[in-house]
């Protein structure tokens, strides 16, 4: 296997296997019990009646013949769904196990963080902890030494630095352990979302720090993250996988519509044409067939951007008074508000209709969102609603910009409220 | 600092693939583990340190009365207190050694589960912990000897002195062997640990701690000088107070035996280090 001169990560067909369903039973005399009951052709004592049992052809693959080649001074996102294989990845390339098939092979010394803290000891001082934490990440007592003051101030924990650990508020724990690990003489570094701890402005200056480290010493950066807003900010060069393989490696933004839409792969437009996404519904009257963002060419809305919907469907039934709800949930899959317009439409059975929408989301707070369009009406005044067609909806990330940025924070809840009025 | 060196990881297991140099870079991790442990073992307790000492004077003073005042076991004239407590903090040295390696996995998958770093390093600064407590209780051991000594009792050190620094390294080495198989074992198999922390008590009377091979009968004595732990104690009894059995051919086989454990248990420790993570 070789490697050229600007390349210091080079993986080939790196595949992580893993078995599914408990590995043994955790007791010796379990598995000898298990072993000789299987051998005289007897019912597994030790399995639940009705449980369903893996046999030994059950693998799961968590990578999938992985080859990637990393050059030096990239900064490199890795972004897709829960299980995708991002962190395995990390834990290969940091030796935390070890792959089933294929190599790794990289230049210089890797600085891992999975975790911030790793290996900090309550008992023992900020100081002692640096030391402690520096050589657990690889460095030398003097190379520590030599670096001792930049990190405590990096830190912005001087004031706490000769007391125990175990004493520091969550905050602070986590910028130590960042500031240790954000001054390794490493050529790569490896983050698995550490930046999601701390608080705003700490997040900043790491990822301002992280920048500067690729661009100044030609450090190489890889990053996991579901925050598509840091990747944005920190990352030149964006992977996406799904199921152990690469779907996308290339430019950033691109990577990041492709990993928001999806296992579909269309984010701006759908074609109901399976039943996939569609959910049962009381009286099965409407069929919609497509929805898109007409005139917009992603999915991704700035401040008080509307939201341009675009549905067909075709009457199964003479409709009367159709009403439409648009209900928005966060990541989460957590309700977060609905959009609703009553008694918009009436048309006659088999007309087939295009209607478009503005929606307003100006009070939607920056982040990613699921929706779900659901028709309904109710044949007479006195009769409750029912429902018409229900069905997934296309997602949309808001954004805000600088200006709006920091006047809404998300952690405060997804809908932007007015201000408050003073009382006399 | 530029460091160009390439490495590769491969799916591959090689058998006793140790890489020292690698160890020797992170011996300032080594020294901080050590430092962490002597520092939090002793944290928040009133006599501190002291303990190092009134542990092994508690055992030695409930062993003397027990087995020296009321069972009357002979101590082939050497005075109870010393007898007792030679072979007391030499076996605990030992056993620590061994309890300490054999969870080496279980009690550091957290650790283990984020961070790379040889994970040889903590049986090491294991090792380095319990000899700095033995050294402590060696101390005071010998001055107990040289006042025993000036003071007119059958106590004669001779020169089998000088082999004091391998008998400790033996010690160590096999209890650390033990330990490494066992760590091993145990990330699969939990029930190992109940099997340690009883066995080795068990093996504790199997070994000439409370009383001397001389008073072992004829026929079992062989039995018990194959113990590898056994010439260990004996000799280091002998060399210092003068009195006991010691053997070359005992210690010989002893030393072959923790050169084989050790072996052993490094390369099962090196071929379940590689994805213990992933079954623990």
């Amino acid at each position: 296997m070789n490697m050229n001169d600007n390349c210091v990560i080079k993986t080939e067909n790196l595949t992580k296997e893993y078995r599914l369903g408990a590995i043994g039973t955790g007791t010796l005399r379990h598995d000898l019990q298990s072993w000789y009951a299987k051998k005289r052709g007897k019912q597994d004592p030790n399995v639940r009646i009705g449980a369903k049992t893996y046999e030994k052809g059950d693998r799961f693959l968590a990578l999938d013949g992985l080859s990637i080649e990393i050059n030096r001074g990239e900064r490199v996102g890795i972004i897709g769904a829960n299980g995708a294989g991002k962190s395995t990845f990390l834990k290969l390339l940091s030796r935390i196990t070890s792959p089933t098939d294929g190599n790794i092979m990289f230049k210089g010394r890797i600085a891992s963080m999975l975790e911030v803290g790793t290996g900090f000891h309550g008992e023992l001082t900020g100081r002692e902890n640096i030391y402690l934490n520096g050589a657990i990440l690889g460095m030398s007592k003097t190379e520590v030494a030599s670096k001792i003051d930049k990190i405590i101030e990096f830190s912005e924990c001087e004031k706490f630095i000769d007391t125990p650990v175990k004493r520091y508020s969550s905050g602070m724990f986590v910028k130590l352990a960042f500031s240790v690990a954000a001054h390794l003489d490493a050529e790569i570094m490896i983050m698995d979302e550490v930046l999601a701890v701390g608080d705003m402005q700490f997040q900043k200056k790491c990822i301002k720090k992280m920048r500067d480290l690729a661009l100044n010493d030609n450090r190489t950066v890889l990053y996991v993250s579901h925050n598509m807003n840091t990747i944005r900010e920190l990352c030149s060069r964006c992977i996406v996988l799904q199921h152990g393989k690469m779907i996308y490696d290339g430019d950033v933004d691109e990577a990041i519509k492709v990993y928001l839409g999806g296992e579909q792969g269309d984010f701006l437009s759908h074609d109901y044409s399976d039943s996939k996404h569609k959910e049962p519904s009381e009286r099965n009257e409407i069929n919609l067939k497509s929805v898109k963002y007409y005139g917009k060419t992603d999915n991704i809305f700035n401040d008080n951007e509307k939201i341009p919907l675009e549905l067909t469907w075709q009457n199964k039934e003479d409709i009367k008074n159709l009403c439409l709800r648009v209900e928005v949930s966060d990541y989460r899959r957590f309700p977060v508000t609905a959009f609703v317009i009553e008694n918009f439409y009436s048309g006659k059975k088999g007309e087939e209709h295009t209607q478009r929408f503005n929606i307003d989301i100006s009070r939607i707070a920056r982040g990613g969102y699921y929706t779900r369009y659901v028709f309904y009406n109710r044949k007479s005044e006195v009769l409750p609603f029912e429902t018409l067609e229900a069905a997934a909806g296309l997602r949309f990330r808001k954004r805000m910009t600088d200006k709006n940025e920091n006047r809404w924070q998300k952690s405060w809840g997804s809908v932007i409220m007015d201000e408050i009025e003073l009382a006399e | 600092m530029k460091n160009d060196s390439i490495t590769i990881i491969s799916s591959k297991r090689k058998i006793l693939n140790i890489n020292l140099k690698e160890i020797w870079q992170y011996r300032d991790l080594v020294m901080l583990f050590v430092k962490r442990d002597l520092k939090n073992s002793y944290k928040q307790t009133i006599l501190g340190p002291l303990w190092i000492i009134i542990n092994p004077f508690l055992t030695t003073l409930v062993f003397t009365v027990i087995f020296g005042v009321i069972a009357n076991i002979s101590t082939d004239g050497i005075p109870q207190f010393l007898f007792y407590m030679s072979g007391n903090i030499l076996w605990s040295f030992f056993s620590s050694c061994l309890n300490r390696s054999s969870s080496t996995f279980l009690s550091n998958a957290r650790l283990f589960g984020k961070v790379y770093f040889p994970r040889l390093v903590m049986p090491i600064s294991g090792i380095i912990y319990n000899a700095i407590t033995f050294l402590v209780q060696f101390g005071v051991f010998l001055i107990l000897v040289l006042i025993y000594m000036f003071s007119g009792f059958n106590v004669h050190p001779n020169l089998l002195i000088l082999l004091f620094p391998a008998l400790m390294l033996q010690a160590s080495l096999l209890g650390t062997g033990f330990g490494l198989i066992i760590s091993s074992v145990t990330t699969k198999y939990r029930d190992l640990n109940v099997l340690v922390s009883f066995g080795v008590t068990l093996w504790m009377y199997l070994t000439p701690v409370v009383y001397p091979t001389s008073q072992v009968p004829e026929s079992i004595r062989t039995l018990i000088m194959l113990n590898p732990v056994a010439p260990i104690v004996e000799t280091f009894r002998y060399a210092f107070l003068g009195s006991g059995t010691f053997e070359w051919f005992y210690l010989l086989i002893s030393l072959f035996v923790t050169a084989a454990v050790l072996i052993f248990g490094i390369i099962v420790f090196k071929y379940v280090e590689k994805d213990f993570i992933d079954t623990v």
